[in-house]
């Protein structure tokens, strides 16, 4: 009996939980069927309406801006571009320069590796401005690379497989060197396959990371095409009034379910990826 | 001009340890030789050198009459097998053993041949398309080898390669690998701490100490006529009794009891060795003294004792019955000692 009493203890927090996570995006989600006049009257939904294949539309369709040139979809591009740059080259750059600390036995990799580290003190928001002074005299305002560049430098990742790579046995190198591997192959055919999931687990982070950048993008791009999802948040839908004072609060929420699809999609899909690496223990 | 010359091979290390001096050493081609000695004596330093995974400080190492020393270990052409076996964790045991073989370029034909050739002759060709994770020790070991031989090397190179395994397999990986070794007749360097896997292995055994060679010869050479009071104790088991005394004219006190010697020599601090099994237990022997503990091993059994503050052990036939306890009679025959001066260590 006791057993059984834990058991459903157990599974009402975790319902709970489930709840407490789920409920706002199911309320976001259900709001955003409805018409922006029962809204307005009638708060938040728990049902669903009638306005979805309506509002779903225009989010994606509508030109806004100043420019009255971007849409939803184009701000979507760029935020996965952004997201996707980052999270590529901070997770390969990370394992590159991990590689070269742990296996290349130079004599300041030591403080070469604290020096890296302690620029998590440093984050992006504390060196703003030197940052964007640096990227607009090289004339990369208003580019992808302006966008990513500044921010493929990682420190925890790089903490992360330098910690990995150390775990792995002096042997397998030895042995891959007998097998006539260079660096350059030990790297390709032994580090990145043994850190499958590694490399899928700081992908996911640095992509969610990347998605979620406000502050950068905000004061580096100056053209309008160049905006992403997080900044329209603050400004999409916003300016239509249709004449009178009502709040497009159906469409904005609709903007809000789209814009959490493509972290969601990427976690799903290297989740995969992490758990089957997870279960097959092959160390 | 032999297979393997290492000449005057010295290692220090960055901190100042001084791993191996002045080794020389010549390997015959097809020759099995192993290194033995205690842990931290240089002996798997020695065979790193040899496969280059470790800088030679000083000295000169040619394989098949080529200097090797600032060859990289990919192009040494030589194989190991390493303690943990280090295989490819991420790879089947098909891709572990076709590894090497990729990166010299040879057309995949080739490899699949000379994998499943390989992996018949070691009884691992059901396991081809496993991952080492799910191996037993036995078979993991069975891969290892795979791997050096499926690339035929010029030479093997072994770093005690059975000291994972639990005292029935390794009897059984030894014998295979003698086997394997005779059959393919590839040079094999053999590094072991085990005196009798070093006994049973080796064409040749090197006694190392202190990065020191201390003596090289058949394991019967070694056996029979230890050149160092290292090599008498270190080689045997129960290892061999030496007894302190001072030798006047061919004449050694051992206890209260004289043994004259074959040779009239003079020594004044010598130790006299003899083997376990070559103390004689009888009635009429020489010595008396009690038995402090008996080990019974089924046929035989050892017996500890001490003569004159002299500790010592000698295996007899179990069949004669002596008991903890029991006092004893035994004779040492002066034609089955082996004298080494205590100064220098050597065998007179």
């Amino acid at each position: 009996m006791k057993f059984k009493l834990t058991e459903i203890l157990t599974h009402v927090i975790l319902i709970l939980g489930v709840l407490l996570m789920v409920l706002p995006i199911w309320f976001s989600f259900a709001t955003s069927t409805h018409d922006n006049i029962e809204i307005m009257t009638g708060g938040m939904k728990f049902f669903l309406g009638e306005n979805f294949s309506q509002n779903y539309n225009e989010v994606l369709n509508e030109k806004g801006g100043w420019s009255e040139e971007v849409t939803a979809a184009s701000m979507f591009i760029n935020s996965f571009i952004m997201a996707f740059g980052i999270a590529t080259l901070k997770v390969v750059i990370s394992a590159m320069s991990a590689y070269a600390l742990v296996y290349f036995r130079f004599k300041l990799a030591v403080p070469i590796f604290w020096l890296i580290f302690i620029t998590l003190l440093v984050p992006l928001e504390v060196r703003i401005f030197p940052s964007y002074k640096i990227v607009s005299d090289l004339g990369l305002t208003n580019t992808y690379t302006g966008l990513i560049l500044p921010l493929v430098a990682s420190a925890t990742a790089t903490f992360f497989f330098r910690q990995y790579y150390k775990t792995i046995p002096d042997e397998l190198l030895e042995s891959a060197k007998l097998d006539g591997a260079n660096s350059w192959r030990f790297f390709i055919d032994f580090l990145l396959p043994l850190s499958k999931t590694m490399l899928a687990a700081m992908f996911i982070f640095m992509f969610v990371y990347g998605y979620s950048q406000y502050l950068w993008p905000l004061i580096m791009t100056t053209d309008e095409k160049y905006w992403t999802v997080v900044m329209g948040m603050k400004i999409i839908f916003t300016e239509n009034y249709e004449g009178v004072a009502l709040p497009r609060t159906g469409e904005r929420f609709a903007y809000v379910i789209l814009s959490m699809l493509p972290p969601v999609l990427v976690v799903v899909i290297l989740q995969r990826w992490f758990i089957k690496g997870l279960i097959q223990t092959e160390k | 001009m032999s297979f393997l010359e290492l000449k005057n091979i010295t290692k220090i290390y960055p901190n100042g340890t001084k791993a191996v001096d002045e080794t020389s050493l010549n390997v015959e081609d097809g020759e099995f030789v192993v290194f033995v000695g205690p842990s931290g004596c240089g002996k798997s330093t020695l065979l790193r050198m040899i496969a280059g995974l470790e800088d030679i400080t000083s000295g000169e190492i040619s394989l098949d009459g080529k200097v090797i020393n600032n060859i990289d270990p990919s192009e040494r052409d030589v194989a190991m097998v390493f303690q943990n076996y280090a295989l490819y964790p991420h790879m089947s045991v098909y891709n572990n053993m076709a590894y090497g073989l990729k990166n010299r370029g040879i057309s995949k034909e080739d490899i699949t041949t000379k994998v499943n050739d390989a992996a018949e002759l070691l009884e691992i060709d059901q396991l081809l398309s496993r991952k080492p994770s799910m191996l037993s020790g036995g078979q993991r070991q069975r891969v290892a080898m795979g791997r050096a031989i499926v690339r035929n090397p010029k030479i093997f190179l072994f770093d005690e390669p059975l000291s994972n395994l639990d005292a029935k397999l390794r009897n059984q990986m030894r014998l295979e690998i003698k086997k394997l070794q005779r059959q393919m007749d590839v040079t094999s360097v053999f590094v072991t701490h085990d005196q009798t896997e070093a006994m049973t292995l080796g064409d040749r055994i090197v006694v190392i100490n202190n990065g020191i060679v201390e003596q090289v010869g058949t394991p019967k050479d070694i056996y029979s006529r230890p050149n160092t009071k290292f090599v008498a104790e270190f080689i045997g088991s129960p290892q061999m009794n030496l007894f302190n005394c001072k030798i006047e004219n061919g004449n050694a006190k051992i206890g209260d009891v004289h043994i004259n010697l074959e040779n009239s020599i003079n020594i004044q601090d010598a130790s006299i060795g003899v083997r376990p099994d070559d103390i004689q237990v009888n009635q009429n022997g020489k010595f008396e003294t009690k038995a402090n503990l008996v080990e019974y091993l089924g046929s035989d059994m050892i017996i500890y004792s001490s003569i004159g503050n002299q500790d010592f052990s000698c295996k007899l036939s179990s069949k004669i019955d002596v008991k903890a306890g029991d006092n004893f009679k035994f004779d040492i025959l002066s034609s089955s000692v082996h004298i080494f001066d205590n100064t220098t260590n050597k065998r007179v």
